[in-house]
């Protein structure tokens, strides 16, 4: 081209960034990787090796290795062997190497940048200036939490060897999310990056020895989904990360199923982006490009639902479609390029199919007037309207270039209509109002929302998801949490927990001169109670084995309508904070005008220390009515001018399993946390002594607690437990019974991704253990609503 | 491999768009529902502004071609209180010729139009950059209506018009009185910037905002789309006095307003972003923003340019560079 005739054309013209910082780093290497354990390159047991390829033109990039069983589990020793040392260091010396990382990525930062965009085929412009700082960040933020372990997480420890799985879409940033809490925590990792995307992650491995890492505190194994299937199920793993599709998610929860396994999960989602009338319909377009045209929509929090009001759809679609006009598609490393190539061919394909079947479901599919470069992976902008929330392109996660718009009318609607998904990851808000934003935003199901902005990431906020889009935090102080254990726990994985004491066959118990009245303990549901659908009794014996009554046999209906009740009584999360304080205040009060009563029973039911239980079991209730009022969120720092909210929020329905070991402190310490946080409950009270649970029905009923917010069901856990945990409108579910549960209810609970924590095992009478912030921490979902301000 | 591009957007302008004058905009009835509906998220302007310069870049050829087109925008401009007959006819002598000929010739642009838009000067200064400049067709503006704060008597300031115009003025770069802006009092901003565009007659209206005393960007985009109304032929950023002058952000909430007015009424209005664009890249980032929110046929004279005096010199090294793959000095390059 000549300058005259650009002069006048004034064209963009090419501006590549050089692949030669990357490709020098791989021509290093023979263009062949193998697996880093223990601080070496090792040789793959199997000899196995597969191609990584560039998708922009689908030319192979390098050799790297297949790990199987003997690889992992050589990975995993390694772990396990450095995990002693790492985790008795310093928290100041582990700060230091944190720090060092996040140096050295800065120091090498073009080369990582180049490698990512040769490997994923993200805009070079995306790796430069969004990947690879966020990375620098995360480590440096980690560095920070390293250093104040011992002050700011008092009393817990490293989970200790940690399996981590991250996906192809942000292959380095992944990585950080993962590998900085871990070793700022304490514990030691095994990393598989993607098949796809493996090579920034054995970049950074290199870069490890270069800090001095400890060999084996970050091991890195190479391989496609059959080596993270080896990690997840390896026995000497106690806790796997993983980032991905909820279809894999599913199926690692169902694989850790009662191993002990900690899980966290950070997996698809549908995210709503939601555009009020008032918004500034300019900054919303660009809103819309950040949202599902950033890395090519290949984002698990990528807004794809546009859900606009009525009145202003038809020039935020005119909008739209001038801005589609104006962003460019091609070579990754061109620095004038908006979007970039997609993954793979196989990726092409599925959202080239998700596009054609809403195009026959009757979807009006725009794409903009120029054409895709023809060699490579690559796939148009597309806007989608005439959608409905019935099309499969309004449910499906795409993963792709491609979004749909759908409107509503007030905000009401517009809250159903975001809410209406499987999904809960994150969600955008658009509105000049704050009276609005900040009333929409906390009703949305999702775990980041974004007010006036979208795809807003920082090391500070935590980001996970809602519903089947995972569970637990990655960044900020509740990310923290997911790898960290009390230190007073067992390690895991924890053991078979012993019988609960069995009913002796005969027994001298002190003889009733007068019958007492009878009395029927039915269920508790919906603040009545009600007789079971089985119209069956179950004996219940005292410890020494005499009968001293019966409960209700309650059934897998039962359990349906308590989780009915309990989602009708939902209101309970919108009660101020004072308010339920009151209600617990209060059921502390009626359970002492009538302890004398309860302890009798349990005691005679042949529990030593029934007095200590009832004593203490109000002591809890004012401790969780203490705490009420001041489970506070926290502001982050994050490094933008906006307001980042970190807000505590109830779980929602939630399923207690309560012990058979302390049958009133056991039912009192696990359902009443969870109440205080505005929880509603359905609760499987001991099953040893389920009466200590039926007592307080009138105590309950006496207290202005609403209906429905605790419900209480009686009978087999065999029966009940399975129930609960695959019943798709429970959100956790909680099991503080021994026994072997552990295994079908994570297995089940896969079904909706429901939290399930289990803990059995715990002295009821010991503070440390039945009490206080972790039973809080577990009542809550974190959700981190970003505000940008600015006259 | 090949990356493709927006045709629509590369193939419209040609050589024609740069002889076209746009029609004027007549101006419009005042609708102060458009004006208060308007809303600008600040933060979201920002990450637009911030974002831009990073998404968009020229490189090589494309850059010594985009460099000479930002020539071609400028107006050239001294303010200063000690400018002389003298300084504003070397000033007038860069405007002709703002690139040495010898780099013209290496760049084989010898045949195109490269000189700045116009030559802006004070009142006083006219007809001494009207002579020197007679027969380049380089228009000389005048900075008037009481310019840069605005606040002289009103028969004064479009006296001051009148007089600039009959001086050989072609453009005439007014103030605004901020105070109208700042207390909501649209109906006075209108009617005085028509007044100052009645007082114009032939000659185009410039209509200088100073974005950096109107509070918020809210506002900006409030007191743009009622400039454009009362028929100002541009909206111009700042008169380079005030403490902030133009910036990618306040630029583009203009640009975005000056679309929307054009949505409306179908009438074109020119953009003119002025002080502290000094060097080569951020006359670059201007006109990727233009280009990105408006297109291509923005990116000429009629309707778009750079308020600058420094900037030629900087772009001149550039190109030198380009010619050489030499870093270029400032002193081998002719003072303005």
């Amino acid at each position: 081209m000549k300058v005259a005739e650009i002069f006048e054309s004034l064209d963009y013209g090419p501006a590549p960034e050089s692949a030669q910082p990357a490709q020098a780093w791989i021509a290093a290497h023979q263009g062949r990787f193998t697996l880093f354990i223990g601080g070496r390159w090792t040789e793959p047991h199997g000899g196995e090796f597969f191609e990584t390829c560039n998708p922009a033109n689908g030319k192979p990039l390098a050799q790297v290795a297949q790990a199987d069983a003997e690889d992992a589990a050589a990975a995993v020793a390694a772990a396990r062997a450095a995990l002693p040392g790492w985790r008795a260091l310093e928290p100041h010396a582990r700060a230091r190497h944190l720090y060092a990382l996040a140096r050295h990525v800065q120091k090498h930062a073009r080369r990582f940048a180049v490698l990512e965009s040769l490997d994923n085929g993200k805009p070079i412009r995306e790796s430069r200036d969004i990947d690879v700082p966020l990375v620098a960040r995360h480590f440096y933020h980690h560095a920070g939490w390293a250093e104040l372990m011992r002050t700011e997480f008092a009393g817990y420890g490293p989970v200790g060897v940690v399996g981590q799985i991250i996906p192809w879409n942000f292959p380095l940033l992944m990585l950080a999310w993962k590998v900085a809490p871990a070793l700022a925590a304490g514990n030691t990792v095994v990393l598989k990056p993607a098949e796809l995307t493996p090579l920034t992650a054995l970049c950074f491995a290199e870069l490890c020895t270069e800090v001095g890492l400890p060999p084996g505190v970050l091991n890195i194994i190479t391989g496609d989904g059959r080596t993270g299937a080896l990690l997840v199920g390896h026995p000497d793993v106690d806790k796997i990360a993983f980032t991905g599709s909820t279809e894999v998610g599913r199926s690692i929860r169902v694989a850790a199923a009662g191993t002990g396994k900690k899980l966290s999960l950070e997996l698809g989602g549908k995210s709503p982006f939601i555009v009020f009338e008032d918004a500034d319909l300019d900054g919303v377009v660009e809103g819309v490009v950040d949202a599902i045209w950033f890395n090519q929509g290949q984002v698990c929090c990528a807004g794809s639902r546009i859900l606009v009001q009525e009145g202003c759809a038809e020039r935020l679609i005119a909008r739209l479609r001038a801005r589609m006009e104006t962003l460019r598609i091609g070579d990754p490393l061109d620095k004038s390029i908006d979007i970039g190539a997609i993954i793979a061919p196989v990726q092409l394909d599925r959202i080239t199919r998700l596009v054609a079947q809403g195009r026959s479901e009757g979807a009006t599919v725009w794409q903009p007037s120029w054409s895709c470069p023809e060699e490579g992976c690559f796939y148009p902008p597309t806007l989608c309207t005439d959608v409905a929330p019935a099309d499969t392109i309004a449910q499906e996660e795409i993963f792709g270039p491609v979004v749909v718009l759908m409107t509503f009318r007030t905000p009401a609607e517009a809250v159903a209509l975001a809410n209406n998904t499987r999904y809960g990851l994150a969600a955008s808000v658009w509105t000049e109002n704050v009276n609005l934003a900040l009333d929409v935003a906390p009703q949305l199901k999702a775990g980041t929302v974004w007010v006036n902005s979208s795809n807003v990431f920082d090391a500070a906020s935590g980001f996970g998801g809602y519903r089947e889009s995972g569970f637990g935090r990655e960044g900020g102080r509740e990310g923290i949490w997911e790898y960290v254990r009390a230190e007073w726990e067992p390690p895991a994985p924890a053991g078979p927990t012993p019988a609960p004491p069995s009913p002796r066959a005969s027994g001298d118990a002190t003889a009733v001169l007068v019958p007492a009245i009878d009395r029927t303990a039915k269920l508790y549901i919906g603040g009545r109670q009600e007789r079971p659908d089985s119209g069956c009794s179950l004996p219940v014996h005292a410890l020494d084995g005499e009968r001293i009554g019966e409960v209700g046999q309650g059934t897998r209906k039962d359990v349906r309508d308590a989780v009915e009740a309990a989602h009708r009584a939902s209101g309970w999360a919108r009660a101020s904070a004072h308010s339920r304080a009151q209600v617990l205040y209060f059921l502390a009060e009626n359970l002492a005008a009538r302890s004398e009563e309860i302890a009798r029973r349990i005691g005679r039911a042949g529990f030593p220390q029934a007095e200590t239980e009832v004593e203490l079991a109000i002591r809890r209730l004012f401790l969780y009515a203490a705490w009420a009022d001041k489970w506070d969120g926290q502001v982050h720092h994050t490094p933008f001018r906006n307001v980042t909210i970190a807000m505590p929020e109830p779980v929602g329905v939630l399923g207690v399993v309560c012990a058979d070991e302390a049958p009133l402190l056991g039912f009192v310490s696990a359902v009443f946390p969870a109440v205080a946080m505005g929880n509603t409950v359905v609760a499987l009270p001991s099953e040893t002594l389920p009466l200590a649970a039926t007592d307080l029905y009138q105590v309950l009923d006496t207290s202005d607690l609403p209906g429905g917010v605790v419900n209480i069901i009686t009978g087999q856990r065999r029966e009940l437990v399975p129930t609960l945990a695959g019943h798709d409108d429970v959100d956790g579910l909680w099991c503080f019974a021994g026994g072997d549960l552990r295994a079908e209810i994570e297995r089940l609970a896969a079904g909706n991704m429901k939290r399930t924590w289990h803990a059995p095992d715990r002295d009821w009478l010991n503070p440390l253990q039945a009490e206080g912030p972790e039973f809080l921490r577990h009542a809550c979902e974190i959700k981190n609503i970003w505000v940008p301000y600015g006259a | 491999m090949p990356s493709s591009h927006p045709p629509s957007a590369v193939a419209e302008t040609g050589r024609d768009q740069l002889r076209v004058r746009a029609a004027r905009n007549p101006g419009f009835p005042l609708e102060l529902d458009w004006v208060r509906e308007l809303r600008v998220n600040r933060s979201a302007a920002e990450r637009r502004a911030g974002t831009l310069p990073r998404r968009r870049t020229v490189k090589r050829e494309w850059q010594a071609a985009w460099l000479l087109r930002a020539l071609t925008l400028v107006d050239l401009t001294t303010l200063q209180g000690d400018d002389t007959p003298g300084t504003v006819r070397r000033l007038c002598a860069k405007a002709r010729q703002p690139v040495r000929r010898d780099l013209l010739a290496a760049l084989g642009a010898e045949q195109l139009p490269i000189r700045v838009a116009a030559v802006c000067v004070y009142h006083t200064l006219v007809p001494t950059a009207v002579a020197a400049l007679r027969g380049s067709g380089i228009p000389v503006a005048a900075v008037s209506a009481g310019f840069p704060a605005g606040l002289n008597p009103f028969p004064q300031r479009l006296a001051e018009i009148r007089a600039s115009v009959e001086a050989g003025a072609a453009e005439i770069d007014i103030v605004i009185t901020r105070a109208h802006v700042l207390t909501g009092g649209w109906e006075a901003l209108y009617d005085e910037v028509r007044a100052f565009r009645e007082a114009c007659g032939p000659a185009h209206l410039k209509a200088i905002l100073a974005v950096g005393e109107l509070g918020t960007l809210t506002n900006v985009a409030r007191a743009s789309m009622v400039a454009m109304m009362a028929g100002a032929d541009f909206i111009k950023t700042s008169t380079g006095k005030e403490s902030t002058n133009a910036t990618l952000a306040n630029s583009l909430v203009m640009i975005r307003t000056l679309r929307a007015y054009g949505e409306r009424t179908g009438h074109r209005v020119g953009f003119k972003p002025a002080g502290g664009i000094r060097t080569a890249k951020q006359a670059l980032d201007w006109l990727v923003l233009v280009k990105e929110e408006l297109g291509n046929d923005w990116l000429a004279a009629p309707l778009f340019r750079l308020g600058a005096s420094s900037l030629v010199t900087d772009i001149e090294r550039q190109l030198e560079h380009f010619v050489t793959g030499r870093y270029s000095a400032a002193y081998r390059h002719p003072l303005a």
